[in-house]
């Protein structure tokens, strides 16, 4: 049966177009999901999508944790849904818990958007096991809010327990703590990325095809994963 | 009316580019005895009945702030508390 990955659309959402075209090339059906509806209408794994949800006015991603749709999520994935958090759908899952850390302004003050070179830490993840830990793919990035901070000893813990997803390479966009790109939570169902894997899915409109793995990844953990 | 104000401040460890940008202006308005800016929000509550510190706390804990990165103090002040007026 084909598997059903849900893409959240809140009010200010701008990647949720693109989120549901990559999961639709990876194999899956896009079901799109609505910030006030908290049904999650029976799918097997959520994508936040990046943006500016509710315009990001008072902070990243502080409004929509709220939203009724996440009340769902939040509980659904610490029962081990998976969610994949893209740019904005990191800062959400952050301001929800999910994820330890927070992300502020870059460094710089400057929005970054240029194609990034990533090497994936770990294959480990229900986003990322299609991928060879080490393995470097280029991604686009594209934030104003994407530099990752955490305390020490969060930091310390993420390295230690192999949640560093990714990190960037060869120049670091944004200012983030140890060129943090991706982290997951212990269980490794939540996943949270700066860089866009939904805009390298395709040759037309990406740099690569280095982001598709996220989505097939997810659906060969839907597979693997007992019923 | 008395209001709840809340003070969010990034924490002393967070940097703060906002803060940092206005320092390294400043030299440029002839001022060269600034050694550190650090910029902040205020939020003014209005409860529709008396003021609810415990209310407020629990609205900035949440909300307001966060946390992680992000310290806040809260006070009640007087409508009529010519603090924010203008000179």
């Amino acid at each position: 049966m084909t598997a059903r990955i849900g893409v959240v659309t809140f009010p200010g959402s701008l990647d949720d177009g693109d989120a549901a075209r990559a999961v639709r090339i990876a194999g899956a059906e896009a079901v799109r999901l609505w910030h006030g509806d908290a049904d999650l209408h029976g799918v097997d794994a959520v994508v936040l999508p990046g943006g500016f949800s509710y315009g990001d006015y008072l902070r990243c991603g502080a409004i929509a944790r709220f939203a009724p749709v996440m009340g769902t999520i939040v509980t659904a994935a610490r029962g081990g849904l998976p969610v994949l958090g893209i740019c904005n759908g990191f800062q959400i899952l952050c301001e929800s818990h999910l994820l330890p850390g927070a992300l502020t302004r870059n460094e710089h003050l400057h929005f970054r958007n240029r194609d990034q070179l990533l090497r994936i830490e770990s294959a480990g993840t229900a986003w990322t096991n299609v991928y060879q830990a080490g393995q470097e793919v280029l991604i686009p990035v594209k934030n104003g809010e994407g530099r990752y901070v955490a305390d020490q000893r969060t930091l310390d813990e993420l390295e230690a327990t192999g949640r560093v997803v990714a990190r960037y390479v060869d120049g670091n966009p944004n200012g983030s703590q140890r060129d943090i790109a991706a982290i997951t939570n212990e269980a490794g169902n939540v996943v949270g990325i700066m860089p866009h894997p939904e805009h390298a899915v395709e040759a037309l409109t990406g740099p690569s095809l280095d982001g598709l793995g996220f989505f097939t990844s997810i659906l060969k953990h839907l597979a693997g994963a007992p019923a | 009316m008395p209001r709840v104000v809340v003070d969010v401040m990034l924490k002393p460890e967070i940097l703060d580019p906002q803060g940092q940008a206005v320092a390294n202006a400043l030299p440029r308005l002839g001022v060269s005895d600034v050694s550190s800016v650090r910029i902040g929000r205020r939020v003014e509550i209005e409860f529709t009945g008396e003021p609810d510190l415990d209310r407020a706390r629990e609205i900035a804990d949440k909300l307001l702030a966060n946390p992680v990165i992000e310290d806040f103090t809260l006070r009640v002040v007087e409508m009529d508390d010519t603090e924010g007026a203008r000179p």
